[in-house]
């Protein structure tokens, strides 16, 4: 019998709850350490930018209106389809580089931090909001809002449980993601990506771009459209860099790659406050 | 191989004579300055294939600049709700005069379009600016009123201060055959208008096939339109390239065949800065770049100005802009 034919993937950006190559046709080479060729993967250009927040901006007022409840459902779905696919993210992970037993251990713990977050959603409210005693009759509440359409640069390592790390907490609230993976770890970044296509999670929620870093921060920095940028995953950036993002006054968070805590949600969040007057 | 079998006399069976409405067959208009008008069939496939290439065009930076400040001095901004205000009409208008406040170097658009009772309030906001007032009238966007009400329609916009009509044709009696009434219909109203341009709506997601959309793009225009135009924008199927297209050539035709020169206007659905263009391409290819001008073209819209201010702002400051930095409609 004839030997089968390989049946390669191809790896794609995740646009509007679509798969698209890069508006651009360019494609990057992804290598293993010893220099042999992994994959190829597209290379996302500041179009695919420009669309993947017009897809995020359109779909957020309609994910933060929904329940927190019902978007914890969502978000638990997605664990549950991760779960079915751990072989898968476990290989793609070692095909990277991470031994297959610490990249069993990685998508196991990224796995229960999804499972976490999803529990929040109905909860970080409680713990973020407060009740402010002030000098007068009224009732003083102070409550986290959803920012709006979030940026976040993954971190280059962890490679799942870094991306996890940042996406879920910011999800939690109701903002809407546009992540750069980087040319580090996309493989992991593109399963997840099919995940949440696969997960009621509505087109546009979450938007993945696989490509160079430096290029298209700027552009994300820039983008008077994108109310926050976590910068995790780009520490050592130049100030000019960083000032691109002062023009609109955009958020800018700085968390830890490996960190899990209700207070992640919090910095994803504005923080709104109502006057209101004590009644008889 | 194998052979179908022949069936005797099955072509016998098949009519071939057309059948066709008695009012159209005595009926051949002619143009304002006497030409018998003929209407050719169209080619569906070539249409729609000539209709895609023009959606494929690069066009960037200078050019990009260029196609915006046209696309917005042709728009005719509209607004056509049963909720519409003065005050509501009274913003629309600063808003058509000077598109984004903060760039003052940008053209007004070429006209604002308003319901007959809104009028009053558009004309108090856009007088001596250069830009027009154009009014939906005749029974819009139905048109299903006796010739007496839409007359009235008219006349009472025009004494209001309207200087451009945008009238629709009765579809019922197109679609029945009766070209006649169509014909007559138009005429009148453009009586109606006096001085105001007359624009004739030939709704054209219910004519049904191109071939009728190209009759009925002669017949308006040999009744004396200054303009035709796709759609009312409130049905589902809006102007699209393949119909503007058609229209396009219907009015090239007609100017080779009685040297008369009529405008085109394209309407609902053009919401992005991309479709706008696409429609320039068109026009500029098709009809040639000297109905590049608001006086022949006009792009009936309200959200695609925010869009291609939007865009301005691209080019001008170098970041993508998002719709928080221009007005709410």
């Amino acid at each position: 019998m004839a030997a089968r034919l390989d049946v390669q993937k191809t790896y794609k950006l995740f646009i509007g709850g679509a798969f698209p190559r890069s508006e651009s046709g360019r494609t990057f080479a992804l290598l293993a350490r010893n220099g042999s060729l992994i994959a190829n993967v597209a290379q996302a250009s500041r179009k695919d930018l420009r669309d993947a927040v017009v897809a995020a901006r359109s779909a957020q007022p309609g994910w933060a209106a929904r329940t927190a409840y019902n978007r914890g459902q969502i978000l638990y779905r997605v664990a549950e389809v991760m779960e079915s696919r751990r072989g898968e993210f476990a290989e793609d992970l070692n095909r990277c580089g991470v031994p297959i037993a610490s990249a069993r251990k990685e998508v196991e713990r990224a796995i229960d931090r999804w499972v976490w977050y999803a529990g929040w959603c109905d909860k970080f409210h409680h713990l973020a909001g407060t009740v402010n005693s002030v000098a007068g009759p009224y009732f003083n509440f102070t409550m986290p809002e959803p920012t709006g359409v979030v940026g976040i640069v993954a971190p280059e390592s962890p490679g799942l449980l870094g991306l996890v790390s940042r996406l879920a907490p910011a999800l939690v609230s109701g903002n809407t993601a546009v992540v750069l993976t980087g040319e580090a770890s996309p493989l992991t970044a593109v399963s997840l990506a099919e995940v949440v296509a696969t997960s009621d999670v509505p087109g546009g929620v979450v938007n993945i771009l696989t490509g160079a870093t430096k290029e298209m921060l700027p552009w994300l920095l820039g983008h008077r459209d994108v109310n926050a940028v976590d910068l995790t995953g780009a520490p050592n950036l130049e100030a000019a860099t960083v000032a691109e993002a002062a023009e609109n006054v955009k958020r800018l968070i700085r968390g830890e790659p490996d960190d899990q805590s209700p207070y992640v949600i919090a910095d994803f969040c504005e923080m709104k406050t109502v006057w209101h007057p004590v009644g008889r | 191989m194998v052979t179908l079998p022949r069936r005797a006399g099955r072509l016998e069976e098949v009519s071939t004579e057309v059948v066709t409405p008695a009012a159209s067959a005595v009926f051949a208009p002619r143009s304002r300055s006497g030409v018998a008008l003929r209407v050719t069939p169209v080619d569906e496939v070539g249409l729609e294939a000539r209709a895609r290439t023009f959606t494929t065009r690069s066009i960037k930076t200078t050019s990009k600049r260029a196609a915006i400040n046209l696309a917005i001095s042709c728009i005719d901004l509209t607004t056509l709700e049963g909720m519409d205000t003065p005050g509501k009409v009274a913003a629309l208008c600063r808003k058509a005069v000077r598109p984004d406040p903060a760039n003052p170097g940008l053209p007004s658009v070429a006209a604002v379009c308003v319901y007959p009772q809104m009028v009053p309030a558009a004309v108090l906001h856009t007088t001596g600016t250069g830009v027009h007032v154009a009014s939906v009238a005749g029974a819009f966007p139905s048109g299903q009123s006796s010739m007496a009400v839409r007359v009235a329609d008219i006349e009472q916009a025009v004494a209001d201060g309207a200087d451009e009509i945008d009238i629709v044709i009765s579809r019922g009696a197109f679609l029945s055959g009766d070209y006649r009434y169509v014909f007559n219909e138009i005429e009148a109203q453009k009586v109606a208008c006096g001085p105001a341009h007359l624009k004739v709506i030939l709704e054209t997601g219910e004519l049904g096939s191109y071939d009728q959309i190209r009759k009925a793009s002669m017949l308006a225009m040999a009744a004396g339109a200054d303009f035709i135009k796709t759609s009312t924008g409130k049905v589902a199927q809006n102007s699209s390239m393949p119909v503007a297209l058609c229209m396009a050539e219907a009015i090239r035709d007609y100017a080779d065949q009685t040297g008369e020169i009529v405008g085109l206007k394209v309407a609902g659905g053009i919401r992005t800065a991309k479709q706008a263009w696409h429609y320039l391409v068109l026009i500029a290819e098709t009809l040639g770049t000297q109905w590049l001008t608001p006086d022949l073209f006009r792009i009936g819209a309200s959200s695609l100005l925010n869009d291609l201010l939007l865009q301005i702002q691209k080019l001008d400051t170098g970041r993508y802009s998002g719709p928080n930095y221009v007005s709410v409609d």
